[in-house]
């Protein structure tokens, strides 16, 4: 198990003060003019280094990502947007983040910002957060008024503005092309890659698009070192992370833990268990709803991290850990995830615009057997219709889970579709 | 469009100032960033989002009004016709289901007599399903106004209901006796902590 030391996020409960003052007692905001000092270059090869994964799902090396910037500042201005639309079923880390120690994102914005050239930043935090975008900016207010950010932050010479900007309802928004739509005020809908932010972002400026995690354990990474963080976790998926384990466990819960963690244990050690014991679960879905679920015999020995979950056929996604015991319904689960994509398809690809639908309402039958047993392979041929078909990876997300309940409980899907023809039968 | 649609909308003072300030944090020329707070000001103002109010920040922004009406209609935050002065929206995706949200649902129609997309004829309660809200450890849950509820069970949500009911403030968070996102009974980890300067 982590060491309590080796934490990043030690407020991740709430329990201390989060303003400016409990933050410097924990160690935020220590040293960081001299961080600053050490320089842009230093600054990435270091983040590189650590092996930090970015946290928002898709896993793609923080540090490559930010020395795809331009290295000389040409006549744009360079942006870092920080992805606070927290929407994925099951994940409610970054809203801890932001309510409970908003100075680690502060400041990890700033030296996230200088690192590729940044002199403004904004957070897209989505719109329900009302309550933590409010300490965010009590936390920006503060760092202000502190002079560690602002013009010349921290006396390091650099001149650094963050802002908030709040969301408006809308999955979608958390796609970093998308997001970057909303942010200039139109409607959420994803653009065509390439151009890559990198190149052409927001207001067709450079641009790096980072989820809140990813910033917020810089800060550490730098006091601490590459090293430090590099050792944590298992090659290639190191660091420690942000678990949030919801469903059918004993005490759902937020932890902090090291990457590679097994499930098993992670559940049992911190989560209360499965309800009614181990041997009573039947299905995890492990990285957040746009992961296909591990079976059973899967979860017993898997291990928590970007590689091990992509050989289980899965994914860590944002390490979100939903929890099914053999009392749920799987069908309808997955049935209500179909449908949630079919309401948050933004409605520009016609594949997503309407397979979400047709794949939601087929689902629907599924869940009351009201269909064929041909309709199975069709539902799949469907998911697969649509999967890399779309400009982004909604379309892809809302194929997944159906695959995979396609994969694990097919049996389960003939039965249901078995006992509502004999019902019928019987009936006639 | 809604039956009740104003003929005009103009900010308040005070609401007109913190519009100037969104409109600040973006650069010159890119105003028509600040299009979702102004609408998330002009719904905090009158309630709801009216035609009148997407034409006034049209023209403050310089934008084509179809412009506003996209963004107003694309996202789900902003109503377009009134709604109650307790907005309560209810989570009933995957994680708030496999806690019982179908209890809760029952729970919170049973106590304002109303269904989903309805208001009480009083005009105090409006009456939604929602998308997930990013609180799944804390399921199953639901937002009224600007706070979250949170841990409910069918006794928790018929009480804080009923207490808005009666003009009182319940208290957000967690409705059981539970540390935010900690384990119930307590965490499992930071207990041993000394806090100081990071070190490796």
């Amino acid at each position: 198990m982590l060491r309590d030391q080796d934490r990043i996020f030690t407020n991740l409960y709430g329990i201390h003060d989060w303003r400016l003052a409990g933050a410097r007692a924990r160690g935020d905001w220590d040293g960081t003019k001299a961080i600053l000092e050490r320089g842009r270059d230093a600054l990435i090869e270091e983040v590189k280094n650590s092996g930090l994964r970015g946290r928002g799902g898709a896993g793609f090396s923080t540090g490559m990502k930010w020395s795809f910037m331009p290295k000389q500042p040409g006549p744009r201005p360079h942006y870092l947007v920080i992805n606070a639309d927290e929407g994925e079923p099951g994940t409610c880390k970054d809203r801890e983040i932001m309510r409970f120690d908003p100075h680690k994102l502060v400041e990890g914005a700033l030296i996230a910002s200088f690192a590729i050239g940044a002199h403004a930043s904004y957070i897209y935090i989505r719109g329900e957060f009302v309550r933590e975008a409010q300490n965010l900016q009590a936390a920006i207010d503060e760092a202000y008024a502190a002079g560690l950010i602002g013009k010349n932050a921290c006396g390091s010479g650099w001149d650094f503005d963050l802002y908030v900007h709040r969301g408006g309802g809308a999955y979608i928004c958390g796609e970093e092309s998308a997001l970057i739509e909303s942010l200039e005020g139109k409607k959420g809908q994803p653009r065509l890659k390439p151009p890559f932010p990198a190149g052409v972002g927001l207001y067709g400026c450079p641009t790096t698009v980072n989820n809140v995690e990813s910033i917020a354990v810089v800060p550490s990474i730098m006091r601490r070192g590459a090293a430090w963080f590099a050792g944590l976790g298992r090659p290639k998926n190191s660091g420690t992370k942000i678990f949030c384990i919801s469903g059918h466990v004993n005490k759902p819960c937020n932890v902090e833990e090291e990457m590679g963690i097994p499930l098993k244990e992670l559940i049992e050690r911190h989560a209360g268990g499965v309800r009614g014991g181990w041997d009573n679960l039947l299905a995890i879905i492990p990285g957040g709803c746009s992961v296909p679920l591990l079976p059973k015999s899967v979860c017993d020995t898997v291990l928590m991290d970007f590689d091990s979950l992509r050989d289980a056929r899965s994914g860590l996604g944002t390490a979100a850990v939903i929890v099914m015991d053999k009392s749920t319904d799987v069908v309808r689960a997955i049935s209500r995830l179909s449908r949630f994509y079919m309401h948050e398809s933004c409605g520009q690809c016609t594949p997503c615009r309407e397979g979400t639908g047709w794949m939601s309402r087929m689902m629907e039958r599924m869940v009351t057997g009201d269909a064929s047993i041909e309709e199975i392979d069709l539902l799949e041929e469907v998911t697969r219709q649509v999967e890399g078909h779309t400009i982004c990876a909604l379309g892809d997300a809302a194929a997944w889970p159906i695959q995979g309940l396609i994969r694990t409980f097919r049996p389960e899907l003939e039965r249901r579709i078995h006992a509502r023809q004999a019902s019928k039968t019987s009936a006639a | 469009m809604s039956a009740q649609e104003p003929a005009t909308f103009a900010f308040t003072p005070d609401y007109l100032a913190l519009a100037k300030q969104f409109v600040a944090k973006y650069p010159a020329g890119r105003q028509q960033s600040a299009v979702m707070p102004l609408l998330d000001l002009a719904q905090r103002q009158e309630g709801w989002v009216s035609q009148a109010a997407i034409e006034a920040i049209a023209a403050m922004l310089d934008m084509a009004p179809i412009r506003v009406q996209e963004v107003a209609t694309f996202y789900t935050m902003y109503n377009l016709k009134p709604v109650g002065t307790h907005h309560v929206q209810v989570c009933t995706n995957i994680c708030c289901q496999l806690r019982g949200s179908d209890d809760i649902v029952a729970a919170a129609k049973r106590a304002l007599g109303i269904e989903f997309g309805e208001t009480t004829p009083d005009g105090k309660f409006t009456l939604s399903e929602v998308e997930c809200l990013g609180a799944c450890v804390n399921a199953p849950m639901m937002q009224i106004g600007d706070d979250f509820y949170e841990d409910l069970t069918s006794e928790s949500t018929g009480a804080v209901l009923e207490a808005l009911k009666r003009g009182e403030a319940p208290k957000p968070g967690p409705q059981c006796d539970r540390q935010f996102s900690a384990p119930e009974g307590g965490p499992t980890t930071l207990t041993g902590l000394t806090f100081g300067p990071e070190k490796a």
